[in-house]
């Protein structure tokens, strides 16, 4: 700096630095150049520091949360055991109302698909006493207009009868009982035979020649004839065939689910009935059943009140007041 | 950036220049810019503080001599701008941190800036014309609206001033004894 006045040599050595910047932010916004070298110069040489530091207040953060800061840690553990508790609580709660709203509204679908026929809902509150016979009882009885020899479905098959009419329960016999049954035909070839139970879960066609053709698999349904079930519900599946003397020995596995019945349907009239085929078809077993808010009694409080007084017109009236279906094909 | 290079004039002798332990100011820049980039992590609100401009300051304000303030600036405001990110020409902190270390330097000079009330006003002065500068360079150089004042920056000086005031105890620490 030779014939600067050092007194001024700060200000021009300002000047100058100032300049050498200015000149260096032109160039970049130019060139679009953000200096790269410098900044990985600079970011290098920082880096290490905060990458350390991070580190170690990371460290720092980690040991005094883990080791040291635990004081409320015990008391923590035992909240969240209790609500982890109740949440499992709430789940099996919650999968059963699912399961149960699943049933229901097919209860629903298939009541809404036979408007004509009159039937009612009823929750199975029990089974018989007695191992040797299969029964169920029901939340329904004369109050509600459910009597002897009344059929009882589901939507996917028969259920039974009533063999007992109380005030406001009724027994039901079962089809796999031994004294239980019901006319049947085969869906397919129209062999019309009785099933019957057998004491065990699967049931019994009785009176098939040997001469018929009858195929594993092959559904029977109702025949209509024992005036208790409407025709061509489901009553189950050919499941075992042989031959037999003087007639074929036949086995049917039930179409409905008998060992885990929890709501059914009473066909709360005596006088033959005809279905819409369209909703009882075998594995329409996942399209049916009736007005489960209005018609089932609630379980629990979060049902709807089901008291007869504030049910649907219409729907609780007893066989006998109700109009007749038509009664073709019998 | 020699720690012991002493310019005093003659005029102003009577003002003490403070020496520094070989390597502090390195170290300082260091923990400076660690802390610049590593306390927003963990307390956002904290990146209201400019680090880096109060040490500008406090270095120029010590050392009196305004070559060494404004290198020492231009040095602190071009780390600055390389560690902003792409968004951030080089040269943008820089000139300002060039010119606040040339003017605390000059400033110090002439004043004894060792009281903290002194200190308090000198680091608010120092914060307009750092962000004063910033704007100019940011509408006229690289066409960027940039606003005058805001309440933000208002608040922002202040803690900076306050701030300031116990950085520049604690960095007074690092002085040799005279």
């Amino acid at each position: 700096m030779v014939g600067v006045p050092s007194r001024h040599k700060s200000l021009f050595l300002l000047g100058a630095m100032i300049l050498l910047q200015v000149m260096m932010l032109a160039y970049q916004i130019r060139r679009d150049s953000q200096g790269r070298l410098l900044r990985v110069w600079t970011v290098g040489a920082i880096s290490p520091f905060e990458r350390a530091g991070s580190y170690g207040i990371g460290g720092v953060k980690d040991t005094w949360g883990h080791y040291f800061a635990l004081q409320n840690t015990s008391r923590d553990n035992e909240q969240l055991r209790h609500e982890n508790d109740v949440l499992k609580l709430q789940v099996m709660q919650l999968q059963s109302r699912v399961s149960e709203a699943e049933r229901l509204e097919r209860l629903l679908n298939f009541r809404q698909a036979q408007q004509q026929v009159p039937m009612l809902g009823a929750r199975v509150i029990g089974w018989g006493a007695d191992s040797g016979t299969r029964t169920i009882y029901i939340d329904r009885g004369e109050h509600d207009g459910v009597h002897r020899n009344m059929g009882v479905i589901t939507p996917d098959g028969i259920v039974g009868k009533v063999i007992e009419s109380f005030a406001n329960t009724s027994e039901v016999l079962l089809i796999t009982d031994k004294d239980g049954g019901a006319g049947a035909m085969l869906a397919d070839s129209r062999i019309q035979s009785p099933v019957g139970g057998t004491g065990e879960p699967l049931l019994e066609m009785k009176y098939v020649a040997n001469d018929d053709d009858v195929k594993v698999g092959e559904l029977a349904v109702t025949s209509g004839m024992d005036r208790i079930f409407p025709r061509d519900l489901p009553v189950g599946t050919v499941s075992e065939v042989k031959p037999g003397n003087p007639f074929k020995w036949i086995r049917l596995q039930p179409a409905a689910n008998l060992e885990r019945l929890e709501e059914v349907i009473v066909l709360t009239t005596l006088q033959p009935l005809d279905l819409k085929k369209d909703t009882v078809a075998p594995d329409a077993n996942r399209t049916a059943i009736d007005d489960p808010a209005a018609q089932i009694k609630p379980a629990s409080p979060a049902l709807p009140s089901t008291k007869p007084g504030t049910q649907k017109p219409g729907t609780e009236k007893p066989a006998a007041d109700k109009p007749k279906a038509p009664t073709a094909n019998r | 950036m020699n720690e012991t290079y002493d310019l005093r004039s003659e005029a102003e002798s009577h003002i003490e220049v403070h020496k520094f332990h070989a390597g502090a100011i390195v170290f300082t820049l260091v923990i400076i810019f660690f802390l610049q980039a590593f306390l927003p992590q963990y307390f956002h609100s904290l990146a209201i503080l400019d680090l880096p401009l109060l040490v500008t300051i406090y270095f120029g304000l010590s050392r009196r001599n305004p070559s060494t303030g404004l290198l020492l600036g231009m040095a602190i405001g071009l780390i600055q701008d390389s560690l902003s990110g792409p968004t951030v020409p080089f040269g943008l902190y820089g000139i300002a941190k060039t010119i606040v270390g040339y003017l605390a330097s000059s400033i110090g000079a002439r004043l004894d800036t060792e009281h903290p009330a002194a200190r308090f006003a000198l680091t608010i002065l120092f914060f307009g014309v750092h962000q004063g500068i910033l704007v100019l360079e940011r509408r006229i150089l690289l066409a960027q609206p940039e606003v005058w004042f805001s309440l933000h920056l208002a608040i922002a000086a202040l803690i900076n001033a306050v701030v300031g005031v116990f950085l520049f105890t604690l960095l007074d620490r690092l002085r040799k004894p005279s």
